[in-house]
């Protein structure tokens, strides 16, 4: 599949964003009022900033972006309906939240029913980004049953580096149960990610071209229906750099590897090397999760290849 | 509205085509008619892009694909029109977020409404057969509409109330009809040559059938296939025997 970078970037920013939300949205529950005014603002707005410019760029890929509203009427078949109802509802808990959360001595019942409330709505946002890829029975890399829950670590091991991030800025790098999460996310980002790249290599062709065309038995192109590249070809079109595949997988492990390094660097070292650390990991981690997208794009085959010469998928 | 029409009602249309890949011959006149009619009706305009230039595109409701098929004295090449297949169960349809890509409940059609699609490109991506095309200058979804403006315009003469596709064929390939009535032509048709849906596995459950080539003649002991040389060697007459022994001495 064609990876789109609107596509690449919606689903990376806003999944960080989400997951940096759904976080906060704990803390404040269990922790009542942010500890500093500065500390909750600027993580509200990190947070908020980083899902609305995903799902701006989103939209960019669009024909018509100007009809984008409309979008919101189909949530009874349509994870893509489902997703921008979802996202644009956590909205309102979330504002709300936040307003609460960067006051002193807010009301605490109310304050957790808010942040639970946030980080429900966010992380059902990102299962519902997730869904409109594993839905499609079209797509056999997608349909992988870690597809779910790649989404989900990827979007909270990307939060959970940017609110180490935003607490070491703010001087506060030390905090045990935060460093604990953002490390076992990143570790399971990995894993997650090993156990979806065995699966898909090890997935076997399940349609052929005999299948597609009805024909059966062994069936082989010798004519294209156009002289140049249509549609079909350039955005399902098997030729995508996927020889890059191992080394792109690689490159994945080595920035998650280097931001859990960076992370456990800050955490213990502490003091005025702390935020740098954590910030370059925010990169790396970043970097990791984009390169990440970008394969589950690139290496996903499309079942109507087999009408354009693939043999099998 | 993107949830599906009930369509296991007793004496539901279900509009579509029957492509006889025995016949088909490959000249693109449905494909070439398809685009010259729906350049101007219900999906208009249907773009290209540098149409004389190096690398042309654009938009197009009907493929015309050649394969091949079997080996060496079995081996033989057929031509495989490819379209919408108007399935009853259209993923591209409730993949839809805005309700711009429905199933007519009336006679199953499975259309995009170019004024509400905002050119996502997911029904695309959900359609196992690639018949949606993207327009890249008009921003939508282009796909076969089955002519839905011809097949019902009382303005055009009744023979000329069918897909401009099937209309084009100048070898009966194409066939339009109610497949979802046994008795319809269509239907037998379907029945007598052994008609299949395409990926049926799938279970999108295409409306649109394709009809098999048939057995090669020489096979199926139907004309033999004999040397031309070995031609006329045969009745014995006198003109004959005097032929063969000029046919003798020339050679």
């Amino acid at each position: 599949m064609h990876p789109a970078y609107s596509v690449i970037v919606f689903t990376t920013a806003s999944g960080a964003g989400y997951g940096l939300l759904a976080l906060l949205g704990l803390t404040g529950a269990s922790h009542g009022s942010a500890s500093d005014f500065w500390f909750g603002s600027v993580s509200m707005l990190v947070a908020l900033g980083l899902i609305t410019v995903g799902l701006l760029s989103s939209t960019f890929h669009l024909g018509h972006p100007e009809r984008a509203w409309r979008a919101f009427s189909q949530w009874r078949s349509s994870w893509l309906s489902r997703e921008g109802v979802l996202a644009v509802a956590t909205y309102i808990p979330a504002c709300l939240f936040g307003l609460l959360w960067v006051m002193p001595d807010s009301n605490e019942i109310l304050l957790a029913g808010l942040g639970i409330v946030t980080a429900i709505l966010a992380m059902a946002t990102v299962i519902c980004t997730a869904m409109i890829y594993a839905s499609l029975t079209t797509i056999r890399a997608w349909r992988h049953w870690m597809v779910v829950p790649v989404y989900v670590i990827f979007s909270i091991a990307t939060g959970a580096v940017l609110l180490f991030a935003l607490t070491s800025v703010f001087g506060r790098s030390g905090i045990p149960a935060l460093g604990i999460i953002t490390i076992v996310a990143l570790v399971l980002a990995g894993v997650a990610k090993l156990v979806y790249w065995t699966g898909i290599d090890n997935m076997k062709p399940l349609y052929t071209m005999g299948d597609a065309t009805g024909l059966g038995g062994d069936v082989r192109q010798w004519e294209l229906p156009h002289t140049s590249e249509n549609y079909i070809q350039s955005e399902m079109g098997f030729k995508v750099a996927r020889r890059h595949a191992r080394k792109l997988r690689m490159i994945v492990g080595a920035c998650l590897v280097a931001a859990l390094v960076l992370v456990l660097a800050a955490f213990g070292l502490g003091g005025e090397a702390a935020p740098v650390f954590a910030v370059l990991a925010v990169v790396l981690a970043g970097i990791g999760a984009i390169v990440e997208r970008w394969l589950f794009f690139a290496q996903a085959r499309h079942v109507v290849s087999l009408f354009y010469g693939e043999q099998s998928v | 509205m993107t949830t599906l029409p009930d369509t296991t009602r007793p004496g539901q249309k279900k509009l579509g085509l029957v492509i006889d890949l025995d016949t088909c011959v490959g000249c693109q006149a449905c494909a070439v008619s398809c685009k010259e009619w729906n350049t101007q009706g219900y999906s208009a305009p249907l773009t290209d892009l540098e149409p004389y230039g190096p690398d042309p595109a654009g938009a197009w409701l009907n493929r015309i694909h050649g394969y091949e098929t079997g080996e060496g004295d079995n081996a033989r090449g057929l031509h495989f029109p490819r379209s919408c297949l108007h399935c009853e169960t259209p993923a591209c349809v409730t993949v839809c977020p805005t309700g711009a890509s429905y199933k007519r409940e009336e006679d199953g059609i499975v259309l995009v409404n170019p004024d509400t699609c905002i050119g996502c490109k997911l029904c695309s991506w959900a359609c196992p057969y690639g018949a949606r095309e993207y327009d890249q200058d008009d921003g939508v979804m282009k796909k076969c509409t089955l002519c839905v403006d011809r097949i019902y315009n009382e303005n055009l003469e009744p023979e000329d109330r069918q897909p401009a596709c099937v209309r084009a064929c100048p070898t009966g390939a194409r066939h339009f009809g109610d497949l979802g009535d046994e008795n319809s032509d269509v239907s037998k048709l379907v029945k007598s040559r052994g008609g299949f849906d395409l990926l049926p596995q799938m279970d999108y459950k295409p409306v649109n059938k394709y009809l098999p080539p048939r057995p090669r003649r020489d096979k199926a002991g139907g004309v033999k296939s004999t040397p031309l040389e070995t031609v006329g060697k045969g009745d014995g007459s006198l003109a004959e025997r005097v032929f063969s022994w000029i046919d003798e001495v020339l050679s």
